[in-house]
């Protein structure tokens, strides 16, 4: 085939001396698409950090207490995001199946944020409190057997496998380090806080409820032998949503 | 690892040296075993422990490799030219080539196989590993990131050579990435069947893999850049303007989503540094842009270069090209928040998001349309090469995609669709109608090319390829058009006397026959891509063309 | 709404806007000036001269 096309030919002397520019016009090239999409990204994201009506004033939101925050390790862990999402939207049919509808506020020490962007299965954001313990363990292991028409796959290992939180002290600790308002008291006691949350009868319920209030003590997955990776998740599903008290909510004057 | 470069002149006496590269590589490698090694004993669980140690297993055979190859090599490294003409370094494009049939296999698998489950539950059997779950990612990244992302290695790195003249920057470099991104596509895809994962949508593999695959990336960015500095052309052809912008905004956005700090080294668990409302906003920044930098920008090049070689004729307007590209890419980086709509972010932000995405829809189009156009003169070979009808329809699908998304962004219409399968489906017909048959395309032309052969084993097979296929994306797209619908109407339907009319349950069995019609569309979909792994099979399989001369003949040449 | 967003989205409405149509113009110039055409002519070819 042609070898070499004219135009290199005619170009082929100067070739050399003009080397030098032919590299920085790939570099600009790489400077134009730095700067053409840097625009883009800064704009909608940097203000939401400075902008105080990003996130609603309100009372009640708490971190997660540690039983919480292993629920929701497993909650990522698994992949329930790809199923529910944990956003209600302020649409009349959402706010009347779900509850009030999802304020950045609850989910402001989320990370991730477990949003999500589908609903094979119902919104979970508002869940807590809404199914008994019995009805959830039992949802879990088995979906059908409470919901005929569920698509949900079966998650009957949970009860079984014993919660591996060895290492959740750490874990507030980073969170801390990111600015969720962990105490050094509450990363100290963290096990200790982790029993607690999860046994009926245990010593430290009123230290552990000042530092986490409105948190649920109990044996949530109905097997006080052993504390489950379901106690944990379940302590966590129960809690989604239960944080601010939206008697007291003043939507106007959060109007964005 | 395999030999690198294929064409290399001994030159008698000279005595041989190990090259910076080698060296380098051999050093860094010998201390990620360590590293790995150390790793794995002090592991906070067994599943981190196992990639430990596919790390140390890894870097101890790159070593051997490398030392092995050093060993056996000539004195030399392989020319850049051979008798004035380019010393092209194709071996890793045709590893890439084949890496993407494998795992597009693989990812469409799993993508039937989570389909049923969808239909029928009891699919799922149970088990952890195997739960719609933790395939779902699996399916995603197999589809995205390991057939497209080696989809657009082999595309890249065979382009940039042939339209620059010059030979692969780089000796060990290019293996490098092939083989060190195919390392992180088996890490990440292993982790979420063992449950390492961020919840975090296309960006689930943990930190350590995101750090691996930013040294591969930038990796790959020098060799990219590299290569293009070596060019002998005055230009820099406009499919490389695509790739560029692919690679660089890639490596910029999985830097700010992935910016997370692990809660130890011999944890797999890290916690972004973004939270709630900014992580959201971050995460569809870069979930958005995934789909406008990876699978638009990145597949964009690969039809800049493989149409108007299949056809024979210069793309249709190299000015629209240009002005498409900046309208493109300036514009795709704003449209994140249309994931968000009606949703905690503050409504400024939806608003920006909507505006840029409706806007979106033009360049879109500017890039359908010069495509679609090359073809004008020559618009007979969609009826002879089928290769050509997969390119050409494959465009069509991109154009009817990017005309669906911008509509789906308007928050009105989102209202009904988000959270449906709408978005499934308009996402489908984007990945297999788009970046999927661009792709088959492109190595339909491609491994002939590569293997020095006349043409593919047999152009009835794509035919048939063809054609089963897009059938299968009929049944995909349109029973989840149905479903989404639906689905999004039952939710919102109100009973006269002004209570909803649906539990949510039977909002899911309404799904039932639209998820079974969706799982055929996905079998027959795989079934036209098996027929192209027997057809890619047969064809490196057949001799050899007699002269590089005759590669070329019958793309120019109407097939039988 | 408050006087930070007003401010915010007047800026982007004024100047913002007359800062994109600017760098589009500027795309526009450099793509369609006659000037280029024999140099996109060539580049064009480029997939098609190959040795």
């Amino acid at each position: 085939m042609a070898s070499v096309s004219t135009g290199s030919v005619a170009a082929k002397k100067s070739l050399w001396s003009r080397h030098a520019f032919f590299e920085k016009n790939s570099i600009w090239l790489v400077f134009g698409i730095l700067i053409v999409i840097a625009i883009g990204g800064l704009v909608e994201i940097v203000p939401l950090f400075y902008l105080k009506s990003t996130i609603e004033k309100v009372s009640g939101v708490r971190p997660w207490s540690p039983l919480e925050l292993a629920g929701r390790n497993i909650y990522v862990r698994e992949g329930c995001y790809n199923c529910h999402s944990q956003m209600i939207r302020p649409l009349r049919d959402e706010v009347e199946r779900y509850g009030h509808y999802s304020l950045a506020a609850e989910s402001m020490y989320d990370r991730p944020f477990q949003w999500g962007s589908k609903r094979t299965g119902p919104d979970l954001a508002r869940v807590g409190g809404k199914y008994s313990d019995e009805w959830q363990r039992q949802h879990l292991a088995d979906p059908r057997s409470v919901v005929p028409g569920s698509i949900m796959p079966g998650y009957p290992f949970l009860a079984q496998t014993p919660l591996d939180a060895q290492h959740i002290a750490d874990d507030m600790k980073v969170n801390a380090t990111l600015g969720v308002p962990y105490s050094e008291a509450m990363i100290g006691d963290a096990s200790a806080d982790l029993h607690t949350q999860a046994t009926t009868d245990a010593d430290g319920s009123k230290a552990f409820l000042e530092r986490y209030p409105g948190a649920q003590i109990r044996d949530f997955d109905g097997n006080p032998a052993v504390i489950s990776e379901a106690d944990a998740l379940i302590a966590y599903l129960q809690a989604l949503g239960t944080m601010v008290d939206f008697k007291l909510y003043d939507d106007k004057a959060n109007i964005r | 690892m395999a030999q690198p470069g294929s064409g290399t002149v001994t030159s008698g006496g000279a005595s041989k040296k190990l090259s910076f590269g080698e060296g380098g590589m051999a050093g860094v490698m010998a201390l990620l075993t360590i590293l790995s090694i150390t790793v794995a004993a002090k592991a906070f669980t067994a599943e981190y422990a196992f990639h430990a140690y596919l790390f140390a297993l890894g870097a101890i055979v790159t070593l051997f490799a490398v030392i092995n190859n050093y060993v056996d090599r000539p004195a030399t490294l392989p020319p850049l030219e051979i008798d004035g003409k380019p010393n092209y370094n194709f071996a890793p494009v045709k590893f890439a080539t084949i890496a993407a049939l494998f795992w597009g296999i693989a990812g469409f698998l799993v993508g039937v196989v989570i389909a049923f489950q969808l239909a029928f539950p009891m699919l799922n059997f149970d088990l952890p590993w195997i739960a719609f779950g933790r395939l779902r990612p699996l399916h995603t990244s197999a589809v995205i990131f390991a057939f497209g992302g080696n989809v657009l290695l082999a595309t890249s790195f065979y382009v940039v050579q042939r339209t620059c003249r010059a030979r692969l920057a780089g000796y060990l470099a290019p293996w490098f990435v092939v083989l060190g991104y195919n390392f992180f596509i088996v890490i990440a895809g292993t982790g979420y069947l063992l449950g390492i994962t961020q919840s975090k949508e296309y960006a689930e593999p943990e930190w350590y893999a995101d750090l691996w695959l930013t040294v591969v990336w930038v990796t790959y960015f020098l060799v990219f850049l590299a290569t293009i500095w070596r060019r002998k052309e005055p230009h820099i052809y406009v499919a490389n303007w695509f790739y560029l912008a692919f690679i660089v905004t890639i490596a910029v956005l999985h830097l700010g989503n992935n910016a997370t700090i692990p809660v130890s080294l011999f944890s797999p668990k890290s916690y972004i540094v973004w939270s709630g409302v900014q992580d959201a906003m971050v995460q569809w920044w870069y979930g958005h842009n995934a789909v406008g930098f990876f699978l638009t920008a990145g597949f964009l090049a690969i039809m800049y270069y493989f149409i108007p070689k299949r056809v024979n004729r210069p793309v249709y307007s190299y000015r629209l090209s240009i002005i498409h590209f900046w309208a493109l890419i300036f514009l795709y980086i704003w449209a994140g928040p249309h994931h968000l709509h009606y949703t905690a972010l503050p409504d400024w932000a939806q608003t920006l998001g909507m505006t840029f995405s409706i806007m979106l829809w033009m360049p879109s189009w500017g890039g359908m349309i010069n495509g679609l156009m090359t073809l004008s003169g020559a618009w007979d070979k969609l009826r002879t090469d089928p290769v050509v009808r997969m390119m050409v329809v494959s465009v069509a699908f991109y154009g009817m995609s990017t005309f669906e998304g911008p509509m789906m962004s308007v928050k009105a219409v989102n209202s009904l669709s988000h959270y449906t399968d709408w978005t499934i489906g308009h996402v489908h017909s984007g990945a297999l109608g788009w970046v999927a048959y661009i792709s088959f395309g492109a190595i339909y032309c491609l491994v002939p090319w590569l293997w020095n052969k006349r043409e593919v084993y047999s152009l009835k097979l794509v035919n048939w390829h063809f054609w089963i296929s897009t059938l299968g994306i009929v049944f995909y797209i349109s029973s989840m058009w149905v479903a989404g619908i639906l689905q999004g109407l039952m939710w919102r339907a109100y009973t006269s006397l002004g209570f909803l009319e649906y539990s949510f349950i039977e909002t899911v069995e309404a799904m039932h026959p639209f998820y079974v019609i969706r799982a055929i569309g996905g079998v027959l979909f795989l079934a036209g891509a098996l027929l192209m792994a027997f057809n890619i099979w047969m064809t490196i399989r057949e001799p050899e063309a007699e002269e590089a001369g005759d590669r070329l003949a019958p793309a120019m040449a109407p097939a039988q | 709404m408050n006087e930070t967003y007003r401010a915010f989205a007047e800026f982007a409405q004024t100047w913002g806007l007359l800062y994109f149509v600017g760098i589009f113009l500027c795309v526009l110039v450099y793509a369609l000036s006659p000037k280029r055409k024999r140099e996109f002519d060539e580049a064009a070819r480029l997939p098609l001269s190959e040795d």
